[in-house]
């Protein structure tokens, strides 16, 4: 391939990433202000149903890895390292639940072995396959904070 | 632990936390391991000076009871059957000289006593400490003209398990006076509070603060080397300690060193260290 082909290709598959995500606030971009994030980071709301899949794919959320969640329960092998998630909706506001989700260490401080899901404050020496990606998409996030403002007693 | 709270409800939710760990998994097991009803191992004593923790405990304690009760018994131990095969290999002739690690050192069971228990250890021509792989792979270079090991050949593995076996028992104790084997082991110490890969964690993360607790199926320990090569069920294998370091680090969805890498080398220093006192173990038997 030519070098001009190749810069036209790149040119397109940015522009067509451009408005597919036009509202997706990046993760630099996003401000953790009072341990809140108020707005959706893709301008749309999450969607629960999918949320609990991505919570406990161990792929994505793997939330079950640390938290045991009753909801769930159909499901083997609940974490202990964090606390029990059920009621967690009452506990805090979405809000709050979005901060806690896109980078808990802005939440809990620097200390917690909780990973920041949509952040670019990770540690050193990242794989190769998952270099500048962060764990959960933005919309990933958006449906767990859904899931998670589900889960009340 | 020191945590920073910045709000009640977290501090809240962290009380109940705690009780239903409390109820779900209660730590370390209160048993005792004896070895074939005659051998004591030791598997918890007192922390050494300047270690984080108060007590060093072994592997053992975290796993099940089916794990636990296969390790007591030496003729069930999966791990035996390379003790074996490390001691064909020790009488074997191999290599251009014409030698075996016999023809120089004699029965193994006599001249590997304790041996095991206290490497790794400084190697003044290499400028470096030596684990018990760098140290076969010197003796089968220079001594028997034979071509060093590929890490985690098959055979390395049986011999390393091989000469640890023969300390069984004998307290994990390392030598940081020789050498620069503090310096070493600063680097190691640095690696281990080091967060690596995408997950953002050290190795102190999961096993100085959560240990005793679970993570999805796996029993959290204290990340002890003292039964290394160690039999691990979910592998059908032994597994040496270089593999299991880059496992752990792998898992944290980092890049991860060359086995017998300096880096690797200085960590296997450092938790060698925070094991000391407890017995050797190998072949120990995990999950
Ligand atoms: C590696 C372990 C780990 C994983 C994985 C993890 N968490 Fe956590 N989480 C913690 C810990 C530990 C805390 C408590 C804060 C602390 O001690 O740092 C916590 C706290 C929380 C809280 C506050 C709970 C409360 O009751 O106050 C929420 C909400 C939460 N996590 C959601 C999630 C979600 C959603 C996921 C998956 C996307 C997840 N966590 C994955 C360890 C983890
Ligand atoms: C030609 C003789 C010779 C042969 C063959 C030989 N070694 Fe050695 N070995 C030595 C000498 C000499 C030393 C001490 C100096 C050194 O470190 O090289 C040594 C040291 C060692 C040590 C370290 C002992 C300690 O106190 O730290 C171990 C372990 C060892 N050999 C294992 C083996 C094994 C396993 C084999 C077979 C693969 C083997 N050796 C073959 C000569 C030999
Ligand atoms: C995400 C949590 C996590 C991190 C981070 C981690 N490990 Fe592990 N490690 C485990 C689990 C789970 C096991 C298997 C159960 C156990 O023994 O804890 C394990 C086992 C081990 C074992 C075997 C213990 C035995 O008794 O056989 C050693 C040694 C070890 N880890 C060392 C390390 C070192 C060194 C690091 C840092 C480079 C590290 N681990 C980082 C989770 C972790």
């Amino acid at each position: 391939m030519t070098k001009g082909l190749k810069i036209i290709f790149a040119a397109a598959s940015f522009a067509l990433a451009g408005s597919a995500f036009a509202e997706t606030l990046a993760p630099d971009d996003v401000e953790i202000v009072d341990m809140e994030v108020t707005a959706s980071l893709t301008g749309k709301p999450g969607d629960a149903t999918i949320g609990r899949e991505t919570f406990a794919d161990r792929k994505k959320g793997n939330c079950l890895a640390c938290h045991v969640n009753a909801d769930l329960s159909d499901q083997l092998f609940h974490g202990e390292v964090g606390p029990p998630l059920d009621g967690v909706g009452d506990r805090w506001t979405a809000q709050e639940l979005r901060a806690i989700v896109i980078d808990s260490k802005e939440v809990f401080g620097e200390q917690t072995i909780m990973p920041g899901f949509y952040t670019m404050n990770v540690g050193i020496n990242v794989a190769e396959k998952h270099k500048g990606q962060t764990i959960l998409s933005a919309q990933d996030v958006e449906d767990v904070v859904a899931y998670l403002t589900t889960l009340s007693e | 632990m020191a945590k920073i709270y910045k709000t009640g409800v977290l501090l809240a939710g962290l009380l109940t936390a705690g009780m239903s760990s409390a109820a779900l998994a209660g730590g370390p097991v209160d048993e005792k391991l004896v070895i074939d009803d005659e051998l004591e191992i030791i598997t918890r004593t007192a922390a050494p000076e300047g270690h984080p923790l108060d007590e060093v405990i072994s592997g053992w304690h975290y796993r099940t009871e089916e794990t636990r009760a296969l390790e007591a018994d030496s003729f069930q131990n999966p791990g035996m059957l390379y003790v074996e095969r490390g001691e064909e290999i020790w009488n074997t002739v191999e290599g251009d000289a014409g030698k075996s690690c016999a023809s120089c050192h004699g029965d193994g069971e006599e001249f590997l006593k304790g041996i095991g228990a206290n490497y790794p250890k400084w190697n003044a021509d290499a400028n470096k400490p030596f684990n018990l792989e760098l140290q076969v792979d010197q003796c089968r270079e220079e001594n028997m003209q034979a071509k060093p090991y590929k890490f985690d050949a098959a055979d390395q593995k049986a011999l390393v398990t091989y000469i640890k076996h023969q300390s069984i028992g004998m307290p994990v104790e390392i030598d940081l006076s020789q050498g620069e084997m503090q310096e070493w082991w600063k680097k190691g110490e640095e690696t281990y509070y080091t967060r690596t890969g995408q997950l953002n964690l050290a190795c102190a993360t999961c096993h100085e603060d959560y240990n005793g607790n679970y993570i999805r199926a796996d029993h959290l320990s204290q990340g002890n080397v003292n039964g290394f090569p160690t039999y691990r069920l979910k592998q059908s294998a032994m597994v040496s300690l270089h593999n299991r370091f880059r496992g752990c680090i792998r898992d944290t969805r980092a890049e991860f060193p060359a086995a017998f890498s300096d880096e690797l080398m200085a960590l296997e220093v450092y938790v060698t260290w925070r094991g000391t006192g407890l017995s050797v173990e190998t072949p120990a038997v995990r999950q």
